[in-house]
């Protein structure tokens, strides 16, 4: 094979952006499958709207900046921020929300910053908070799990509401909508029910939310695979469990009645997600080993004090944001000692 | 109300003594600035930037005098090196004073010397060694390339040659320019 | 092989690729009818010439002398006559030329008279760093330093342990291996003088556990030789880059050479065996470096092996002598896969540190433009020095040279695992490469610069100085002439005084 680098190595592995991105991919379809067989179709072509709008307004910002549409288009990266967000939204997000959202990370998070490589923010994060800012009712509008709904929606229905913003019966809203067990725990919590009492309701499951935490499950062994693949490093996870269980174990066993129990935050909302596959994303991430650590315990950490003592019910996308801004702080202390010298930093 | 105003007036009493005297305990002796310009000048003293010499021209910078694209042999790093430190805008050389060329030596034909001192007076670095009517030379490890000996000489024997790189003092191409396929280099 | 090993961070396996090379024995390459040689084979100083074109010189004549201390001789490979001394091509990746000495070979391989000695001991350690010296010897693992230097432990230091580095960690690289094999006692020899020389009690010959026939060729060696104690083989696990030689002593001794020291600071000196053979030739039957064994692989060369080459050989030659199939023009790698550079000249001559010429490599990095940097953060995982080559990448980008240094660019040893790991296919290792020479660069203007503000200044101080003393001199002079004007006057006062007294009189 001919050499084509003016420069030693002239070797190379089989490290790739676009395999990595793909092996992500291939780490969330069980759990989509899970998602669909909890909360129905929706999820698949809010997926697919995703998808296609990323992949134009990554063409569409690649051609203004007068850079290569191939490399770019083919490295998968909008792909994974498309499928990201539309995990994070609600089933039944009406479709302009899932455009708008899109729109807002690949053009203004991602592209406006540089592109692919230069964003200081996760793009999937920056969307989804600033849809949950601007448009509350809709991104905390949930369906109940399939299982427990009066009306559970096929793929016609799904496609009726996300498009047409209404059930095809014509009835209601609020006939299909429901609160996600973050929010029922919250908010119960708050009218002083003791945690204990409110994981008995129907909503919830075994250690947390019914559905949720078989999501949460398998988005946890498709990020073990992850890990075993050498795509991400455990670094992050790890420290972001740890961080997330430590902190709820010391309020637990202090304050059983003010909060659910660790296992039940492991186990919810988009614990899981952010810990594997949002915290996770190098781009925005911290880089140093010390430095992954902290940036993992600190998004552990502030996502439980949002939850808990925050305004939100699931304070995931915040901690990572978050985070994402102290990364240059983390990166520049947490140097590693170079062979033959003292420690910097 | 009084409380008020008392409080916030002996609030702001405090924190000016306390920046006064930090002031004064913390202050950093730095360099003059024009001092710091000099350092960035390549020293050619060749006075192509109309200025008698470097240091005149780094005074003049300092003083908001002259601009900082006046000096050709520094050429587009040392006027982005100037731009960055007195934090302004870099622009491009100024046309009248020059164009950025690759660096030459001055090499005296000892065939055509006559002797005369004319360029060891003119030298602003003291390169050129030689007396009146003996051979002179230039101690091309001095040389700046200021050419200010050139126009002194009576008989045109200074030469100006571009110095040659050799595998010591090559170096690596900037890889953000330089296409990286092979097969297009042959 | 009980030594307790340790070892580095990050690091790869890579495919060796070392059967391809090692089916046959070393063969000797043809000689050839021109030898070009550079005066610079080493680092340090260039020799300098001692003949004239039209000399007729000996096989192992001195023909060129080191000039300073760091600098070494230069042999005649063959006996014929000096065509030339004039700049011809040279490997190196700038592809410029620099002055080289040129043989027209007589065939006859005519030797000159060589000094043998049996017993090494009769010599002074001064004396045998010398013959050295005199021999041209230089590293020849690839780094070619003079290695006379590296045998010198000087007042301040002691040594404690010779390490014998017959690791090869690159790929594709087999020379070391085949020396190893086939000629164990010389490499034993060349130790035991070393050890004489750096006055060291304990001696380890490190050897990667891919190399199991080179290990049981040295250990049946060293079991023949009884007087040769505290000597022992070490077999360590094949990583690359292990075989570099900070790396080596981190992994035999846990310890790390000090930023900016020398191994000798802790009191180890680390020689590559094929040196170490070399050594033993030039003292004890006083042969010159005159040849190498040179590895010929690669997936375009079909008869691939080792041979020991005369310096000089064009590369051509040996790239035939092997059937190999290759365009024109078409780039070739002189070295290793991960540290080496390409060539696409072949008339180029065979050197002192020429260990590995490769034709077509499996997994050779893509032609793609590389994609943006990720910041996945691989790249420092494989760093064998715990550098950030991601923080280096974007400084060396935005040429941010004080920032480099701040990231210690100059402790990064090129090894290319960062270049390797990479998913975007970012060429790391040019960045750093165009990062230092930039550096060395920078600061050579900047010390002419200073320099030159020097001399400026002074001159302007003299020609103050210069005035100042001429106005004093016209001072002085002002002076002296309005003395003597005063003093005239006075004189003509006091004559006009003496003659009025009579006036007076008179008047009266």
């Amino acid at each position: 094979m001919p050499l084509s680098r003016l420069s030693s190595p002239f070797l190379s592995g089989t490290s790739r952006v676009t395999l990595h991105m793909l092996q992500l991919l291939l780490a969330l379809v069980p759990a989509v499958c899970a998602l669909v067989y909890f909360f129905g179709p929706s999820v698949l072509i809010t997926m697919t709207l995703a998808v296609v709008v990323a992949l134009l307004a990554e063409a569409l910002m690649l051609k203004l900046r007068g850079r290569p549409l191939k490399p770019f288009l083919t490295d998968g990266s909008a792909i994974v921020t498309a499928v990201l967000l539309a995990i994070a939204l609600p089933p039944l997000a009406p479709w302009w929300l899932t455009v708008v959202g899109v729109l807002f990370a690949i053009i203004f998070a991602k592209h406006l910053y540089g592109g692919l490589g230069y964003n200081p923010f996760n793009p999937a994060m920056v969307a989804y908070v600033l849809l949950l800012i601007s448009f509350p009712l809709e991104m905390t509008t949930w369906l109940p799990v399939a299982s427990l709904s009066e009306q559970p929606l096929n793929f016609a229905g799904a496609f009726h509401v996300i498009f047409n913003g209404q059930l095809v019966s014509g009835l209601g809203f609020d006939t299909v909508s429901g609160a996600t067990p973050l929010d029922a725990m919250k908010t119960q919590i708050g009218l002083l029910q003791h945690p204990s009492f409110i994981s008995q309701q129907p909503l919830f499951g075994l250690f947390a939310g019914k559905g949720w935490e078989w999501i949460n499950i398998w988005l946890a062994l498709g990020g073990a695979f992850l890990i075993y693949r050498r795509v991400i490093s455990w670094h992050i996870p790890v420290a972001m469990l740890l961080g997330l269980t430590t902190i709820s174990l010391i309020t637990w066993l202090l304050a059983p009645e003010a909060t659910g129990s660790p296992l039940f935050h492991l186990l919810s909302g988009g614990t899981m997600l952010g810990a594997f596959f949002i915290a996770t994303d190098p781009v925005t991430a911290a880089t140093t080993i010390k430095g992954r650590i902290v940036f993992g315990a600190g998004v552990g950490l502030l996502t439980y004090i949002i939850r808990v003592w925050g305004g939100y019910p699931d304070g995931v996308a915040f901690a990572v944001l978050l985070m994402n801004m102290l990364v240059p702080l983390i990166d520049y202390y947490t140097q590693p000692k170079v062979y033959g010298g003292q420690a910097r930093g | 109300m009084l409380t008020a105003i008392l409080a916030i007036t002996i609030m702001a009493l405090i924190f000016g003594l306390l920046l006064g005297y930090a002031s004064i305990r913390f202050k950093v002796e730095g360099d003059p600035i024009a001092d710091q310009i000099d350092k960035l000048l390549p020293q050619t003293q060749c006075g192509q930037c109309s200025f008698p010499g470097c240091r005149p021209y780094a005074e003049a910078m300092a003083a908001g005098e002259a601009d900082i694209n006046r000096c050709p042999p520094g050429g587009e790093t040392t006027i982005q090196a100037l731009a960055d430190l007195l934090e302004v805008e870099a622009k491009p050389l100024d046309d009248e004073c020059g164009v950025e060329k690759p660096k030459t030596l001055a090499v005296i034909v000892e065939d055509r010397c006559i002797g005369c001192t004319l360029c060891i007076q003119a030298c602003p670095v003291d390169a050129i060694l030689g007396a009146a009517k003996q051979m002179h030379t230039v101690i091309s490890d001095e040389c700046t390339g200021c050419e200010l000996c050139v126009p002194p000489c009576p008989v045109d024997c200074i030469d100006m040659v571009e110095t040659k790189i050799n595998p010591n003092t090559w170096r690596w191409p900037d890889p953000s320019h330089v296409d990286l396929t092979l097969e297009d280099q042959s | 092989m009980t030594t307790p090993l340790s070892s580095f961070p990050g690091g790869l396996v890579l495919d060796g690729q070392k059967k391809r090379s090692t089916y046959d024995a070393i063969r000797k390459t043809p000689l050839s009818k021109k030898l070009i040689l550079p005066l610079q084979q080493h680092i340090g100083a260039a020799s300098a010439p001692i003949v004239q074109v039209g000399d007729k010189v000996l096989k192992g004549q001195k023909i060129a002398r080191a000039d300073g201390h760091v600098s070494v001789y230069l042999h005649a490979p063959s006996s014929g006559t000096i065509t030339a001394i004039d700049e011809q091509p040279i490997p190196h990746p700038s592809g410029l030329s620099a002055l080289c000495i040129t043989i027209e070979t007589d065939g006859e391989d005519r030797w000159v008279d060589l000094e043998e000695t049996a017993d090494f001991t009769v010599l002074s350690e001064h004396e045998i760093r010398h013959r050295i010296r005199e021999a041209g010897i230089v590293g020849l693992g690839g780094a070619g330093f003079p290695s006379f230097i590296k045998l010198n432990p000087g007042v301040h230091h002691h040594v404690e342990t010779l390490i014998i580095n017959g690791v090869e960690c690159e790929p594709y690289i087999t020379c070391d291996d085949m020396i190893m094999r086939e000629r164990a006692e010389g490499i034993l020899d060349g130790i035991e003088i070393m050890r004489y020389a750096l006055r060291v009690k304990t001696c380890v010959i490190a050897i990667e556990d891919n190399k199991p026939e080179a290990i049981s060729a040295m250990e049946l060696a060293l079991a023949r030789r009884s007087d040769l104690h505290n000597t022992s083989v070490v077999v360590i696990p094949t990583r690359y880059p292990t075989g570099s030689e900070k790396q080596l002593i981190q992994v035999l001794t846990g310890k790390q050479v000090p930023s900016n020291g020398l191994p000798i600071d802790i009191g180890i000196v680390c020689h590559n065996v094929g040196t170490s053979y070399a050594i033993g030739r030039a003292i004890t039957h006083g042969e010159p470096l005159i040849s190498r064994i040179v590895t010929v692989t690669g997936t375009d060369v079909k008869h691939a092996g080792n041979f020991e080459t005369l310096f000089g050989t064009p590369m051509h030659e040996l790239l035939s002598f092997c059937d190999t199939h290759r365009e024109a023009n078409e780039p070739f790698i002189l070295g290793g896969p991960m540290m080496g550079y390409n060539l696409s000249g072949d008339h180029l001559p065979i050197t002192k540190t020429a260990n590995c010429i490769l034709v077509g490599v499996d997994n050779a990095a893509p032609k793609t433009d590389p994609l943006p940097c990720i910041r996945c953060g691989e790249c420092a995982t494989a760093c064998p020095v715990s550098l950030l080559p991601q923080q280096l990448y974007w400084y060396s980008r935005s040429k941010d040279l004080e920032k480099t240094q701040e990231y210690k660019l100059m402790d990064c040893i090129e090894c290319g695992c960062c270049s390797y790991v990479c998913p975007s296919k970012i060429p790391l290792v040019h960045y750093f490469r165009f990062a230092k020479t930039e550096t060395m660069n920078h600061e050579l203007e900047t010390q002419k610069a200073d320099n030159a503000r020097v001399r400026h200044e002074n001159r302007l101080e003299r020609h103050e100085a210069e005035k100042k003393e001429k106005e004093e001199r016209q001072r002085q002079r002002k002076l002296a002439l309005a003395a003597t004007k005063a003093a005239k006057e006075k004189e003509a006062a006091e004559k006009a005084k003496t003659a009025e007294p009579q006036s007076d009189n008179q008047e009266k």
